[in-house]
């Protein structure tokens, strides 16, 4: 097994030191773009996005696996050269199994997840309202079991960081352009055998 | 005829200028594009206000990581993209249409308003613990995370994507992509 500690390389990059309130312009820029960009990419839209579940509809994939590609590529490359640091999130099996199924019944039910949730507000879904109230009081509720949380499906298989080329024991210059082409081949299948 | 304009981009070009966005906020600011935190915080902050004693154990907990509740980065990134979308339905002329309820629902569930905003609410609360305690989201997992091949959100995106299928399809049936 992979020593969690050792699993993740840090880099040699120096945090950037960015002022407070510069930070938080930067975020409303980023915000914007990323909001201009769901809405002009229609994910922020019920029947694209339950659409995308019944597997009629395939913009969702589209986006994200083109976006998963260009920013792949481009974080690897900057990260190769010490440009910047990785964020990875720690690995805890029971928690990410569990969270993403409660993720995907509720996915199924309100349709907008967090982010292009806040795109459907900006566009004028009203509907999406209650499900961020429901958000908030999910939110609300996760603080309240988060002691029990801890103490037990939180230790269920806590691995620490853990990124994949390091547990396959693949080089990361070998599985990035691999898995890059992976992802473009799956979107030449989707564009030749679905009809949107 | 003016790109900002236009209704919808095509998903390639979207896609692409996600994951160009995500490279900048990785080098200028050192953070991923994630968006749930805000809504844990926001949550946190009025619970605070209201029933300290409730939460003290989470904002211990919190603070030991070094990550005590604030209006912050994804805060402002909320902001942002609502901010964003306005802006881009405003100039196309793409606004949600006027009707309350969604057609695909409205073709399953009825035409009762009531009967959505509760189905919203309450896919929002399970929603939410979801990518609280998987610690991310859509964004934060299953585009960040992946592309930094995370094995975190590579167990979480492949759940999360077959538990939605799975579900969709039991509300909606195979009848249902006849109507989206």
């Amino acid at each position: 097994m992979i020593d969690p500690g050792k699993a993740v390389k840090e880099t040699s990059a120096p945090p950037p030191t960015v002022p407070a309130g510069k930070k938080l312009v930067a975020a409303i820029i980023f915000g914007t773009a990323f909001g201009f960009l769901l809405q002009k990419g229609g994910v922020g839209k019920y029947n694209v996005l339950i659409g995308q579940l019944l597997l009629q509809d395939f913009t969702v994939a589209k986006v994200m696996m083109t976006a998963i590609v260009v920013g792949m590529i481009g974080v690897f490359t900057l990260h190769h050269f010490a440009k910047v640091n990785l964020d990875i999130h720690p690995t805890r099996i029971g928690a990410q199994i569990i969270g993403g199924m409660l993720f995907g019944v509720g996915f199924a039910l309100i349709a907008y997840c967090p982010g292009t949730g806040a795109a459907a507000l900006g566009q004028g879904s009203w509907d999406v309202l209650f499900g961020m109230a429901g958000l908030v009081a999910g939110s609300y509720l996760f603080a309240e079991m988060s002691g029990w949380l801890k103490r037990t499906v939180e230790t269920w298989g806590d691995k620490g960081k853990v990124m994949l080329p390091d547990l396959l024991h693949i080089p990361r210059g070998v599985f990035v352009p691999a898995f890059a082409l992976l992802l473009i081949a799956a979107l030449f299948a989707i564009e030749r055998f679905s009809t949107r | 005829m003016n790109p900002l304009t236009k209704t919808s981009w095509s998903p390639y070009l979207v896609g692409v200028g996600i994951g160009v966005l995500s490279w900048f906020s990785f080098a200028t600011v050192d953070r991923q594009l994630g968006i749930t935190t805000a809504f844990e915080y926001s949550a946190a902050l009025t619970e605070q206000a209201t029933a300290p004693q409730v939460v003290k154990p989470y904002l211990e907990a919190k603070a030991k990581d070094g990550k005590t509740p604030k209006i912050d980065w994804e805060w402002m990134l909320v902001l942002g993209v609502f901010i964003g979308a306005y802006a881009s339905s405003k100039m196309s002329g793409d606004r949600a249409p006027e009707e309350k309820v969604p057609p695909l629902w409205r073709w399953r569930f009825g035409d009762s308003p009531g009967l959505r905003y509760a189905g919203a609410f309450f896919g929002g609360i399970i929603m939410m613990l979801g990518a609280r305690i998987a610690q991310g989201c859509t964004s934060g997992h299953a585009i960040s995370g992946i592309l930094q091949l995370a094995l975190s959100s590579w167990i979480f995106a492949p759940v999360m994507g077959v538990t939605g299928m799975a579900v969709a399809f039991l509300i909606y049936g195979k009848e249902g992509r006849r109507h989206v």
